[in-house]
């Protein structure tokens, strides 16, 4: 039990998808815009990489070495189906607010990543719960990006206007101010580990 | 014997420099351009000089202290970041503005690197960008020269850029400042009496400025309005930031290449990116841009023009 705790913790912050292993950096820079579009695609990506998790892991067995990226790809866009029609039929808004980053999911660095370098080789519980860390890891994330571009881009919190005569930053709401934004928070927890290292 | 023989590193021969000296040098080597701007303007520009200066300190020295580092805020590069930077800035912008440019400026451009030296932008020009890209609309509204009150003028550059025919502005008055546009950068007279001092010094070389400036000036002289070889490179040599960026900014020791080769292709790209931006970018002035693009190639220019050491193979 506690060694599947820990599959699960590690991925929200020993391996963070975004801060620490650096993956799905093309979704992270491009939706984190509002913290509703950073929810939504966090939980997307959250829902495909348990199911392709377990999938994957599933059927391990049988895949043939040679050809299993494509077997991968196969899983990892069913579930990616799914979600899009799922949220084009739910929440229309949303889905037009992350526009052609559902579909891309498919091609998700975090979740190809944890098919190839996890679920692969581990057993489908181990899968279920890495997948589920992975996930909720890559959503604070998104959500602390978002909350800090949303807030200084837009002056605003969840689409509320906080403080009046409030002058916003432009520059957080365009892309430089996404890399900026994931430079700083990169750099100031690599700091805090190096820090706690010494 | 051995006593009489000292054995130490080189360099043997102190010039009697240190950073804090050439600093302070670059800071009254850019006091004319200041005391213009302010007659030019009125007093507002002396404000946002000051706030800042001031902010460029404070900064600096909270950085330095929460890092556990040496509080070096007297050494005159903080100063020199925040007076620049107030040169980039309209004469009339909101009292806020300064003071959070300044403090990106010194935090973003230059501390997060590790301080002074360590920085791979010029924190002055960093803070403009970051300004320019948050509130256009104050970088963008410039007042009137010698009119005190709030009216806005277009600078000769964006006129030129909106497709206005000039009104004619003389050469002399581009030359003595009497246009719309930064505090720092309309005064070409007191620009060019700071970098005389400063090259007559040695404190800076020509290869950077006079590259910088020949390239824009040759490259909107081919590429005018009216067809080839009919562009007003005068025109493009006295307005805009070209002067400032040219002597000032793109000349910073930190950010710029260390052979006299390197210097001269970082000249060159400056104008190249100076001269593309102002005559086809959406930009009217593009010379902090291109200042930074340049600084961001500033590491591989120097690996390439790195001077061969006698007696070995060139690379």
């Amino acid at each position: 039990m506690k060694k599947l705790l820990n599959e699960f913790l590690k991925g929200i912050i020993r391996e963070n998808p975004t801060f620490v292993l650096v993956l799905g950096l093309c979704p992270t820079l491009a939706v984190s815009v509002s913290i509703i579009n950073g929810i939504g695609m966090g939980i997307a990506a959250t829902f495909v990489l348990l199911g392709s998790n377990i999938i994957i892991s599933l059927i391990k067995r049988i895949v043939p070495d040679r050809i299993r990226i494509p077997c991968f790809i196969v899983v990892i866009a069913t579930f990616v189906t799914i979600v899009e029609m799922t949220m084009k039929a739910y929440s229309p808004a949303l889905n037009r607010a992350l526009g052609i980053y559902v579909p891309l999911i498919v091609v998700n660095c975090i979740v190809l990543g944890r098919a190839e370098a996890y679920a692969q080789k581990a057993a489908v519980v181990n899968a279920f719960f890495d997948g589920l860390g992975m996930g909720i890891g890559f959503t604070l994330a998104l959500i602390l990006i978002s909350a800090i571009r949303e807030f200084f881009g837009s002056g605003q919190i969840l689409g509320q206007t906080l403080f009046k005569g409030f002058e916003p930053a432009s520059i957080f709401a365009m892309p430089s101010g996404a890399l900026l934004v994931i430079g700083l928070l990169l750099g100031f927890f690599n700091f805090l580990k190096n820090r706690k290292a010494q | 014997m051995e006593n009489r023989l000292i054995v130490s590193s080189s360099p043997h021969l102190h010039k009697g420099e240190s950073v804090s000296r050439i600093m302070w040098m670059v800071a009254i080597s850019l006091l004319p351009a200041g005391v213009a701007g302010i007659i030019i303007f009125g007093l507002n520009a002396l404000w946002v000089s000051i706030l800042s200066i001031i902010t460029a300190l404070i900064t600096e020295g909270i950085l330095q202290v929460l890092t556990k580092r040496k509080v070096s805020i007297l050494d005159g590069s903080a100063f020199v970041t925040g007076l620049l930077l107030a040169y980039n800035l309209p004469p009339n912008v909101p009292i806020w503005l300064p003071v959070i440019g300044s403090f990106f400026a010194i935090a973003v451009g230059k501390q997060v690197f590790g301080g002074l030296g360590q920085n791979i932008f010029n924190p002055a020009l960093v803070g403009r960008v970051f300004l320019m890209a948050s509130w256009p609309k104050y970088m963008t509204a410039f007042s009137r020269p010698l009119n005190y009150d709030a009216l806005t003028s277009a600078t000769p550059l964006a006129s030129l850029k909106e497709g206005k025919i000039l009104e004619n502005i003389p050469y002399l008055d581009l030359f003595l400042g009497k246009r719309g546009g930064c505090i720092g950068e309309v005064c070409i007279l007191a620009l060019l009496l700071g970098a005389a001092f400063l090259l007559i010094r040695g404190y800076i070389s020509w290869h950077i400025p006079v590259t910088y400036i020949a390239s824009t000036a040759m490259l909107t002289y081919i590429f005018g309005p009216r067809g080839l070889f009919s562009g007003d490179w005068l025109f493009h040599i006295l307005s805009g930031g070209l002067i400032l960026g040219a002597f000032f900014m793109a000349t910073d020791y930190v950010t710029s290449p260390l052979t006299r080769k390197g210097q001269i292709i970082f000249g060159i790209g400056c104008g190249l990116l100076t001269a593309i931006i102002r005559l086809w970018g959406g930009y009217p002035e593009g010379a902090s841009y291109a200042i930074l693009m340049m600084n961001a190639a500033t590491p591989i220019i120097d690996r390439y023009t790195k001077n061969r050491i006698y007696g070995t193979r060139p690379l």
